[in-house]
């Protein structure tokens, strides 16, 4: 049967399961437009590319499965550069489609002709172009293995629109074959048995759990590994709700803003059981001073991972959850050799930083509102699976530290590129993915001018997302380190209040707006907000500028100097 | 060549695009080249690329695991020198005044090098070999005046066994 290459091109993303597609049509990209009409995926239109990028990645945070975009050529596919950046460093799967002008003018710097797959190459697992529409098919089922398997990544696939009309025999390939891609999963025995003999030698065990842990659907297993050892585990920032936060063994979050009893307990660990986790910067502070009487015990399926940072002691390659499994069967086995040190005293010190180091911050009846009181209120107003996104900055912190996760795969946030304007479209996103959810975005007000133009996709797809925007007048996190670092010297870091007025803007893009001043309005808001189910909210939340975020541990120094809250302070609180 | 080189014998998919991305990861993540040659092998869907890296610049692990990554990467193998034939072609136009000549030509054929090209004051030598030979060979000729100079990159493939294999003991594995 002859069909075209755009039609071929629809039908191949039919087959590979995709219900969704975020996208925006342009010249290049016209022919598979047209036989979207009679697909049955639906297709959400953005107003901005970048949103389509974000979106399918909230897509992929809460479902699982890999998010799908299609844009033009040339100015488009350079929007989706940052999405696609923050979708390799998170390890998100994506497939990007993008048009190209047509194969018999590329290299001409024919109109809207840009080198999509020579730009995107450092920012994607891996990307094609197709010469040919009888290739479509074959390289589709490709793009979608590479997306998913192993590491998942973003992928992209550019098509000429020469390619998208011209006539193909229609054949879909039953397997894929890369002979240069073997993703190992399985991890090597020998090693899962010295790991369980380390485990079974360590006095002072964390679980230091990364985002791989859901990347490989690995939380249940994960959580039978925690209560066989009983070992305490520290979630990062990619792995919040991998673990839930209302666990007894739950330390949250380490790092950069994590609370001092999960820094601390990593940098006086003697065993560091990595899973999924890749010894990030924002995690481990200055390098040489990092968990130093740690032996490590590391998992993660990119073999690349192991060693990159810090040398393990016991390397495994292979899928955190089959890897978990057999760890847990050989802890079993070690278990039953011999009696296991016993870590009483460990959690009895960690328990005692818990008491003495909790996160804080003061709430006045009268005084200026604070982002952590909105926060909390906001938590314990919404339902426990709530889906929260957010953006990039003392927000996100403040969100991340003080949530409750207590499920995997409710906290969509971009971590390792640090995106900016990432919590608008990102919620839309997982809110097509899981539209029984509930799902807030918890912006700041720097954030939500980047993309908050989405929120008219929202209102017209009718997608009923929250946003909650910190609106601290300011770019806050960088601010903080003005303040901080730079002897209070503030440089293009005012951004006002009230230009733009958030509430008639988000009026004007189809959603229902409130403002919130003071500390008595939040809740009541909250809940009016809570109880709209058929298009999008936002609330401006007016906060405390001067608030910090603490605990923190500065740039480029140890683990062993967090800066605490100077509530904490020892003179202060009669210590 | 002060520096210690690793030499990667790396068995690439034969598709456009596959140099792009093994040279742009090497500058994404810092690693040096040194020398790097491209050349079609005995199956025509993959070619091999020789790459000599600076040890220097790039942990030899990261750069094969990162290498292996790469999607038209098939497989690669780390060489070391004593276990590799390493052979390079160079190219060098010499200043040759009538007297000076011979002398050159001397030269060349103690190297087993070839005059290639003569012109009314210069010669082109062609020598092929190890990258010492060359090295030695650009040294001798540098009091003569060296107008161009071109090295192709080295080429390597495993030294093969000269024994048939012996039968090792199997070591094994205990806990
Ligand atoms: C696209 C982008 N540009 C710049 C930055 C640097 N940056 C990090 S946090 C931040 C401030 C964010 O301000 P806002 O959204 O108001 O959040 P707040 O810190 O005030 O909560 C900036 C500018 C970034 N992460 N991303
Ligand atoms: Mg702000």
């Amino acid at each position: 049967m002859k069909i075209t290459g755009a039609q071929a091109l629809i039908k191949s993303l039919e087959l590979e399961q995709v219900e969704v597609m975020f996208g925006l049509p342009g010249g290049a990209i016209l022919p598979v437009y047209d036989p979207l009409i009679d697909s049955s995926i639906r297709h959400i239109l953005v107003r901005h590319e970048q949103g389509a990028g974000h979106m399918a990645e909230g897509y992929a945070h809460a479902t699982g499965r890999p998010g799908v975009a299609m844009v033009t050529s040339g100015p488009a596919a350079t929007n989706v550069v940052t999405p696609l950046c923050d979708a390799y460093m998170d390890s998100i799967p994506l497939v990007m489609i993008t048009g190209q002008v047509p194969y018999a003018v590329i290299g001409t710097d024919a109109f809207q002709e840009c080198d999509t797959v020579g730009i995107t190459m450092p920012v994607t697992k891996h990307n094609w172009l197709v010469t040919d529409a009888q290739d479509i098919p074959r390289i589709v089922r490709e793009a979608f293995h590479v997306a998913t398997t192993g590491r998942p990544g973003p992928v992209l696939v550019d098509v000429p629109k020469d390619v998208s009309n011209q006539l193909m025999d229609w054949e879909w390939p039953e397997t894929v074959d890369l002979p240069g891609y073997r993703p190992t999963t399985k991890g090597h025995t020998k090693q899962v048995k010295d790991a369980a003999r380390l485990m079974g030698e360590a006095q002072r065990p964390v679980l230091y759990v990364g985002g791989g842990i859901l990347k490989a659907r690995a939380a249940e297993a994960l959580r039978e590994l925690a209560e066989l050892t009983g070992f305490p585990v520290v979630t990062t920032l990619m792995a919040r709700g991998a673990f839930p936060d209302d666990h007894p063994q739950c330390l949250g979050m380490p790092g950069m803003h994590g609370n001092y009893t999960a820094i601390t307990a990593m940098q006086k660990a003697d065993l560091l059981i990595a899973l999924g986790a890749r010894f990030d910067d924002r995690v481990t502070g200055k390098l040489d001073a990092f968990a130093p009487d740690a032996r490590i015990i590391h998992v993660d399926i990119d073999p690349a991972e192991l060693g990159k940072v810090r040398r393990p002691d016991v390397p495994i390659v292979g899928d955190c959850r089959v890897v978990i499994e057999e760890l847990v069967k050989a802890v079993r086995a070690e278990k039953g050799k011999r009696s296991w040190p016993v870590i009483d005293p460990w959690r009895e010190q960690l328990r005692e930083w818990q008491a003495r180091y909790p996160l804080v911050y003061e709430q006045f009846e009268d005084g200026p509102l604070k982002p952590q009181y909105v926060i909390d209120t906001l938590r314990d107003n919404s339902p426990d699976d709530t889906i929260v996104a957010s953006g990039v900055g003392q927000h996100q912190m403040w969100t991340s530290q003080r949530w409750k996760f207590n499920h995997p795969y409710t906290w969509v946030n971009s971590g390792g590129l640090g995106t900016m304007g990432f919590a608008v479209p990102a919620a839309i996103g997982a809110k097509v993915g899981k539209p029984e959810r509930m799902v807030w975005a918890v912006d700041g007000d720097g954030c939500f001018q980047m993309t908050a133009q989405e929120l008219v996709t929202a209102s017209a797809e009718r997608i009923p997302v929250k946003v909650a925007i910190l609106n601290n007048a300011y770019l806050g996190m960088v601010r903080q380190w003005q303040e901080m670092f730079y002897e209070e010297r503030y440089s293009e870091v005012y951004l006002s209040p009230d230009l733009p007025d958030y509430v008639k803007w988000a009026e004007a893009m189809g959603c229902v707006a409130f403002r919130v001043d003071t500390p008595e309005d939040v809740e009541p808001t909250i809940q009016k907000a809570n109880e709209i189910d058929d298009r999008p909210v936002v609330i401006d939340f007016r906060t405390d500028y001067r608030e910090k975020v603490y605990p923190m541990i500065a740039a480029g120094t140890s683990n062993d100097e967090v800066i605490l809250d100077p509530a904490h302070d020892p003179h202060a609180s009669g210590h | 060549m002060s520096v210690q080189h690793h030499i990667l014998s790396v068995l690439v998919e034969n598709k456009f695009g596959v140099l792009t991305r093994v040279a742009g990861l090497f500058a994404r993540r810092g690693f040096n080249i040194y020398s790097l040659a491209v050349g079609p092998t005995e199956d025509e869907r993959f070619s091999r690329m020789t790459i000599v890296v600076d040890a220097e610049s790039a942990p030899i692990e990261q750069v094969t695991k990162q290498l292996n990554k790469l999607i038209p990467v098939i497989k690669i193998v780390e060489l070391a020198p004593a276990d590799a034939v390493e052979r390079e072609l160079m190219l060098v136009t010499v200043k040759a005044t009538a007297e000076a000549r011979s002398q050159i030509t001397e030269l060349a054929s103690i190297f087993e090098a070839k005059i290639d090209d003569v012109g009314y004051d210069a010669l082109t030598v062609v020598v092929a070999g190890p990258p010492e030979k060359l090295d030695a060979m650009t040294v001798l000729l540098q009091p003569f005046g060296i107008l161009e100079l071109q090295r192709t990159g080295r080429v390597a493939l495993p030294k093969l066994a000269r024994r048939p294999a012996k039968l090792r003991a199997v070591r094994t594995r205990t806990g």
